[in-house]
């Protein structure tokens, strides 16, 4: 067992008497006062302590698992050096859900889990089961879940030598800085790549994530394939509204290639105002000034889309994590369902599958062929775009006589 | 439900094709039990997906009262069309270390979030917090009053705070796991709720835990202070159990290769040779360890779990510093602190938190990340003058290559204050 006993006075031990109460909505009305707001304020108090919601196998067998095992794609056994074992089967969520499906989560934990479930740092969902029976009922009962339009709500996958769930961002969901959807392309790459997520046929794990701005919120940079939203046009300047919402210093000074000046302008009205002007071939699309300045808006039909980078890792096994590195520059938007993302992602994964050796990442596989062979064998086309001239830029550039030949040099003889 | 108004929305509708999950259909089957909301949500992103731009406006201030955190204002740009989105603003919601919930909680809350909100959620965040989507201004003081009092809950952070900790699953469920990953978690959580909910920092600062150094919450690629478990006595060997894998009865990488026919396990080819510092061999029957050459990499413990295992003596390597991209590029943490025990309350670990906060609070600027400032003033100066550590071989990948050192005048014999005129009795000039 956990020794949580310095903890018991912490405010949120308590988590199991406060669940016994039914949900009260009109405490808050009755109890709290706008005129009043620390009256009866509880405040600093964290979230609950994590061991209330483990499961009793956990609970008894907190660090003293022994070993694991991958009995399919989706579905691990753990085994305990008390003798306990216990399954957990891994489900995709599309990370945004409802409550209408968090209550039927409720149910199949009820079901089938002594009523616990937990949610993986990649945005699935684990069953944790300790009877082989239970198990099977559980599978089977997931297999058979699915929306009104035929996708399946919990489908079990993502482990192993396979594409495990994308993070991702909010995308035009709910976010104002956005260069393109996160939810909706996650999907359609995710449909696309079905037969990895349930599967283990790769030659190592093959992370995917997104983020739907340069902001990455979802920190997409480490990663086996990073889908990435991106500008390309340079900001407007609402000199109209830009003293009004904005601190002028603050926009100029979030310029990482300095292309924000300070300009004295005159309105249609006559009227002189301090605004901005930004030099457009300095702009490198960033957008860190409209994260500063809401007079800076920068999202636009044509100059919006996708990059695509690849051959990052997070992991330390083998070789060092690295960062993914720009392959597809630009991909538009097509919507609804990204149908060139898709088929590139495709063309990686694919040429990845067949060239890679065992327990080879991605980029390890890129690095080991040479980055001229990776475009040959994905058939993706190397561009400028990929030649970096930002800071740091040295640390990419080629100083060897070792290279390939490869279709690249073979048309320039 | 007469009143309930959906949009066409052809372009979402083809989202609810394929196999993996449909948020369109979840958010749709949302709508039709009665929530506006939801039709208005999907209405707005359908309009998005024609102009393919956003349809959310920057910004807005919004919180609770005496939290700089926490709650993320989001208004439509189209309140006319899609009214019951007008305001809908986001509450992070501080998770329970690695993502534990019983079905009680979770109804509870749904019942909370379906009275105060839209009933849309992230489970979770990327940053770890249980993400409530979707309600008016107005709503934001009785839903915190309802987490702080009825579920013990509390808000996550955002803007120039420290954000939630998070962490992997660590000894719940993985024996790879050389640290207490939720317990650390929760202590830092609940140690530095006054840095979580007010913000007196440049800019965010985020603290990640994982248990090994596989790094399931990717701790190095996103954390300023990653807290990676190692350990730095032997990997225990059951040599019995090697065997077992040689002979095929255990399954190489816990089976997660299963799917392909990689041929008949060889323990030199996939796991002696493709160890990064050589330092594993066999004797005969014996596979056999230089520990003092290993690196732990995790690669041969990943492929035998059942043979290998982490030593006992173990702790954390910490490192400082990483980031995503915006805006001097992409960082990497950087390795600061080579071991240190992690056992509660963890003092040593906070006694260096202070000395990195002090520093990153004096002389970071607005929105510098402290992995910046590392870069800014330089590493050295931050692990020797501010942390006061030694300086060794392990914080470089390797040796500087240009010869530019700042020398400080106390390291020359003489200082720098000299006479001109001697130098030129020496030299005409």
């Amino acid at each position: 067992m956990i020794d949580t006993s310095m903890y018991k006075d912490d405010p949120g031990y308590n988590i199991q008497e406060l669940l016994d109460k039914p949900y009260d909505p009109e405490l808050a009305d009755r109890e709290y006062n706008p005129d009043k707001p620390m009256a009866g304020r509880l405040t600093d108090q964290g979230p609950p302590h994590f061991e209330q919601f483990f499961p009793e196998v956990i609970k008894k067998n907190y660090g003293k698992w022994l070993t694991h095992e991958f009995l399919q794609s989706g579905v691990i056994k753990y085994t305990s050096e008390t003798g306990d074992v216990m399954w957990v089967v891994r489900c995709a969520t599309p990370r945004l859900v409802t409550t209408n499906l968090l209550r039927e989560i409720a149910d199949i934990a009820d079901k089938f889990c002594e009523g616990c479930c937990r949610w993986t740092t990649r945005n699935s969902l684990e069953w944790h089961v300790t009877d082989e029976g239970t198990l099977k009922e559980l599978i089977e009962f997931l297999n058979n879940l699915k929306h009104p339009g035929g996708s399946y709500k919990f489908p079990i996958g993502g482990t192993g030598a396979g594409i495990t769930n994308i993070v991702h961002t909010q995308g035009w969901i709910h976010c104002h800085t956005p260069a393109t959807d996160a939810s909706g392309m996650v999907k359609s790459v995710m449909d696309d790549m079905f037969e990895y997520w349930n599967s283990h046929k790769l030659p190592a794990k093959l992370r995917i994530s997104m983020a739907c701005c340069l902001n990455m919120c979802g920190a997409v940079h480490c990663s086996d394939i990073a889908l990435l939203g991106i500008h390309r046009k340079p900001p407007f300047v609402e000199d109209d509204r830009i003293t009004g919402v904005c601190e002028v210093p603050l926009a100029i000074a979030a310029c990482p290639t300095a292309a924000i000046k300070p300009a004295t302008v005159e309105l249609a009205d006559g009227k002189k105002v301090k605004s901005v002007r930004v030099k457009n071939e300095r702009c490198m699309f960033c957008g860190n000034c409209y994260t500063m300045c809401p007079a800076m808006p920068l999202a636009d039909e044509e100059g919006d889309g996708v990059a695509i980078l690849a051959g990052g890792k997070i992991s330390n096994r083998i070789t060092r994590p690295s960062f993914s590195k720009l392959i597809v520059p630009y991909i538009p938007n097509e919507l609804p369902r990204f149908d060139s993302v898709c088929k590139i992602v495709r063309q990686i994964v694919e040429a990845y599958e067949k060239g890679a050796n065992k327990y080879e990442r991605l980029g390890d596989w890129a690095t080991r062929v040479g980055w001229e062979r990776f475009f040959e064998q994905c058939n993706l086309p190397f561009t400028d775009k990929s030649i970096d001239d930002y800071r740091l830029a040295y640390d990419t550039y080629h100083t060897t006589t070792q290279f390939k030949w490869s279709s690249h040099t073979d048309k320039m003889m | 439900m007469a009143d309930l108004k959906k949009h066409d929305t052809p372009l979402l509708n083809e989202l609810k094709k394929g196999p993996f999950p449909s948020f369109v259909d979840d958010l749709e089957t949302r709508a039709n039990s009665g929530v506006q909301c939801c039709y208005d949500l999907l209405g707005q992103l359908e309009l998005s997906y024609n102009h393919k731009e956003t349809h959310w406006k920057h910004g807005g201030i919004v919180g609770v009262f005496g939290y700089g955190g926490g709650v993320i204002g989001r208004y439509s740009d189209a309140p006319k069309e899609f009214p019951s989105i007008a305001h809908f603003h986001t509450l992070r919601v501080n998770q329970p270390a690695s993502k534990f919930y019983n079905s009680r909680f979770l109804r509870k809350l749904c019942d909370m979030w379906d009275h105060r909100g839209s009933g849309i959620c992230n489970f979770h965040g990327s940053t770890g917090d249980m993400i409530l989507i979707g309600t008016s201004t107005d709503q934001l003081e009785p839903t915190f009053y309802d987490l702080s009092h009825q579920f013990d809950m509390d808000l996550g952070g955002s803007g120039s705070n420290l954000r939630t900790p998070s962490c992997c699953m660590g000894k719940a469920r993985c024996e790879f796991s050389c640290l207490d990953t939720q317990a650390i978690t929760y202590d830092l959580t609940m140690t530095y709720q006054d840095e979580l909910h007010r913000p007196a920092f440049p800019y965010k600062f985020k603290f990640k835990t994982s248990g090994c150094p596989n790094d399931c919450v990717a701790a190095i690629a996103r954390a300023c202070t990653s807290i990676i478990g190692t350990w730095r006595d032997n990997i225990r060997i059951d040599q019995k159990a090697v065997q077992a894998y040689i002979g095929g009865e255990l399954k190489p990488n816990a089976g997660a290769f299963s799917d392909r026919d990689w041929g008949a396990f060889d323990i030199q080819k996939e796991v002696i040779d493709l160890c990064p510092t050589r330092c594993m061999w066999m004797d005969g029957n014996e596979l056999k360890i230089d520990d003092r050459e290993c690196t732990r990499c995790m690669h041969c413990i990943n492929v035998m779990p059942s043979a290998l295992r982490p030593g006992v003596d173990c702790g954390a390597t910490i490192l400082n510093g990483a980031k995503a991209p915006i805006l001097e590029g992409a960082q990497m943490s950087t390795l600061i602190i080579p071991f240190m025990k992690m056992e509660y309350p963890y003092q040593e670990f906070k006694d260096y938190v202070e000395l990195m906060w002090d520093w990153w609070m004096e002389e970071g600027k607005n929105r510098e990340r402290l992995g910046e400032l590392i870069q800014r003033q330089g590493l050295a100066h931050y692990i020797i003058d501010i942390l006061g550590r030694e300086p060794i071989p392990q914080h470089v990948r390797e040796p500087r290559s240009n010869p530019y050192p700042f020398w400080k005048e106390e390291e020359v014999p003489g200082g720098w204050t000299r006479s001109l005129e001697d130098f030129r009795k020496r030299h005409a000039a």
